[in-house]
């Protein structure tokens, strides 16, 4: 068992690093304040190779693993939540189904301009009655020669109005499954301008607040049928499988977030002077920031374990919602006890931890809560 | 065309510098980058490959750990790189460091060769004119701004407040100012591919008509009386504006220190 970065991870490492503190960090707070999404970094990303990381060469991407792109999140996030969870979305929940189960074909058309930037990807599976739920679904899908008919709505979606290719879920039936009878749920991919499909609400949020988190609205949208994404009635096992990757994403997101609210304040409590001292020469400070440190490094070693499990495993859920679930919460601890070092000028929105606080908690919300995470964790180990 | 481009790897300036006994840098022992002025000559050559097409080579002299600049060249898209360390080779100066890097260049097939105008850690502007010289080759010097037409280059040189345009036949020499461009980010499938690459190695037997007398601390005219770590004051700032504007500059600062 060897902990030591491999040299192309250390080298990536000290790039994403770079650009993140380049390019991102100065917009970070603006793009707070103004909630505006920030297209000229994803330009930037896009042309530097960010958006397809692990996806392979002969389909647009960089052929990386998804260690690289989860140091990738973590370093972007560490400067700025809302930058991490873009290439989040667009990569675990938008390009990796279509490279898991797309055909040949959904591959040219879809992956390629995704994993080269020139289009951005969303995933749109939550309803008002779907959360946590996915069974709850409402959106349907009916065959019609050979086009499928969409009717429903998504909502909270990320990278909502501003993505170009959308995989979305809807219930195309019902079967029975074990006497009982459930809903087939089928995924699709749908591009943006197919009319039918319009935009919603734009959700006011706590954090992530350069996001775009919008409702979807399907009236009547008819999709081709070869943009079925797998099997009919194949979605949900979709589903989960994606959510799997992308809880790897959002893991690496809330370490990131972790990771640069302990930079700022391990910088802030040198500089920051009580009693004639700077406030980092108090054991408690330096105690606080002993454990900090400590969570944010298991946390890293979560992170990484389940993305190095996606490049091994044919299967991650166990992973992927340790790191999850560890990691988002070590962020909410370690932003929290940020903003309290930082004293009155934590709670401003002058300083970062401030910020940072707020993008952290929806990490213990999206792509599955912490009690969904534990859920799985549990129906994992109590066989 | 083909086009060959010096590079070097120096201690970054944010990490302290480590002397050994004899007054020469303890590279091994210092965080390092890729030399700025010879990182914008690189993005010179990338651009150029982008627009006409070609090969570019990079090649550095130094210790076995260069390889890692030659890497990151790689990964922003280099096509070869050519590492040339032995031990006759350490403690070059200006003379030994151009005499080495020429005798290198002589295997290769070149239109362009481009290096940075000066290094972070020795500032003296000197190799890269004095490889054209081994070579017999022209230089162009202090370059802002390089255009290809034909067989020549077209090169603003900097010149004070203004720039000389020069034309030359190629083959010759550019050396670059990092002012001539905002260098590339590496690619992240760029760095993967980088790390598999093969970097040639080559050592003083490799090297083309260069007389022993020339290599290394002994060929080196430039002798090193002592060397020291420059005493550190803080950088300063300089601001100009009306009396009223400064008190609330400073005491915006005062406050900022947490000193008021």
């Amino acid at each position: 068992m060897d902990f030591t970065l491999r040299k192309e991870h250390e080298m990536a490492r000290a790039l994403f690093k770079e650009f993140a503190e380049k390019e991102v960090k100065p917009l970070a707070q603006e793009v707070d304040e103004t909630e505006e999404f920030p297209r000229v970094t994803v330009e930037k990303m896009a042309k530097n190779g960010f958006l397809g990381i692990p996806v392979p060469k002969e389909y647009g991407g960089q052929g990386c693993d998804p260690l690289t792109y989860a140091m990738c999140v973590e370093e972007l996030s560490k400067v700025c939540g809302t930058t991490g969870v873009i290439v989040s979305a667009h990569t675990s929940l938008c390009c990796d189904p279509i490279q898991t189960y797309g055909t040949e074909a959904q591959k040219q058309k879809y992956l390629i301009p995704l994993a080269k930037g020139e289009k951005l990807g969303a995933f749109g599976l939550t309803e008002p009655g779907a959360g946590t739920d996915a069974q709850g679904q409402q959106t349907k899908a009916v065959l019609d020669g050979h086009e499928w008919i969409l009717n429903g709505s998504k909502i909270f979606i990320t990278n909502g109005k501003e993505a170009d290719v959308y995989i979305i879920f809807a219930v195309t039936g019902i079967v029975e499954k074990r006497g009982k009878k459930v809903k087939e749920i089928s995924a699709f991919i749908v591009e943006k301008g197919t009319p039918g499909f319009s935009f919603g609400t734009k959700e006011k949020k706590m954090g992530i607040r350069g996001s775009s988190t919008y409702e979807l609205i399907f009236t009547d949208c008819r999709i081709p049928k070869e943009n079925l994404l797998g099997a009919q009635g194949k979605g949900f096992g979709i589903a989960m499988h994606t959510l799997d990757g992308g809880r790897i994403g959002i893991a690496a997101q809330a370490l990131g977030i972790a990771a640069g609210a302990l930079e700022s304040t391990i910088a802030y409590v040198q500089e920051r002077k009580q009693f004639g001292r700077a406030i980092g020469a108090f054991q408690n400070t330096q105690f606080q920031l002993a454990d900090t440190a400590t969570k944010v490094e298991a946390a890293r070693m979560l992170v990484y374990k389940a993305a190095m499990a996606k490049a091994t495993q044919k299967v991650y859920s166990l992973e992927a919602a340790m790191a999850k679930l560890y990691a988002a919460e070590v962020a909410m601890e370690v932003t929290t006890k940020a903003v309290q070092l930082h004293g009155g000028y934590g709670y401003t929105r002058e300083y970062d931890v401030e910020r940072m606080m707020r993008d952290a908690k929806i990490t213990e919300i999206y792509e599955g809560t912490s009690e969904v995470q534990r859920m799985v964790i549990s129906a994992n180990i109590i066989k | 065309m083909k086009i060959v481009v010096c590079i070097k790897q120096v201690p970054d300036t944010k990490g302290g510098v480590k002397f050994n006994p004899d007054g020469t840098l303890d590279r091994a022992a210092m965080l390092t980058i890729m030399n700025p002025d010879d990182k914008a000559g690189l993005e010179a050559a990338l651009r150029l490959k982008d627009q006409y097409g070609a090969e570019v080579t990079v090649i550095t002299m130094g210790l076995p750990k260069a390889e890692d600049v030659l890497r990151e060249a790689l990964a922003m898209g280099a096509d070869n790189a050519i590492l040339v360390t032995d031990r006759v080779l350490g403690g070059a100066d200006t003379w030994a460091t151009s005499q080495t890097l020429a005798g290198a260049i002589r295997n290769l097939e070149y239109d362009l060769i481009i290096t940075g105008r000066q290094a972070i850690d020795g500032d003296t502007a000197q190799v890269g004119p004095q490889i054209s010289e081994h070579l017999d080759i022209p230089v162009i010097s202090y370059a802002q701004n390089i255009k290809i037409d034909g067989n020549s280059v077209i090169v603003e040189r900097q010149f004070d407040d203004r720039y000389h345009v020069l034309k030359a036949q190629m083959p010759c020499l550019i050396t670059a100012l990092s002012e001539l461009n905002e260098p590339r980010y590496m690619t992240p499938g760029g760095i993967f591919d980088a790390c598999k690459a093969e970097i040639t190695v080559w050592g003083r037997a490799n090297l083309v008509d260069v007389e022993d007398s020339n290599l290394g601390l002994k060929g080196s005219p430039t002798q090193i009386a002592k060397a020291s770590d420059k005493v550190r004051k803080g950088a300063g700032e300089k601001v100009t504006l009306d009396p009223a504007e400064s008190v609330d500059y400073i005491i915006d600062k005062l406050k900022e220190k947490h000193i008021v």
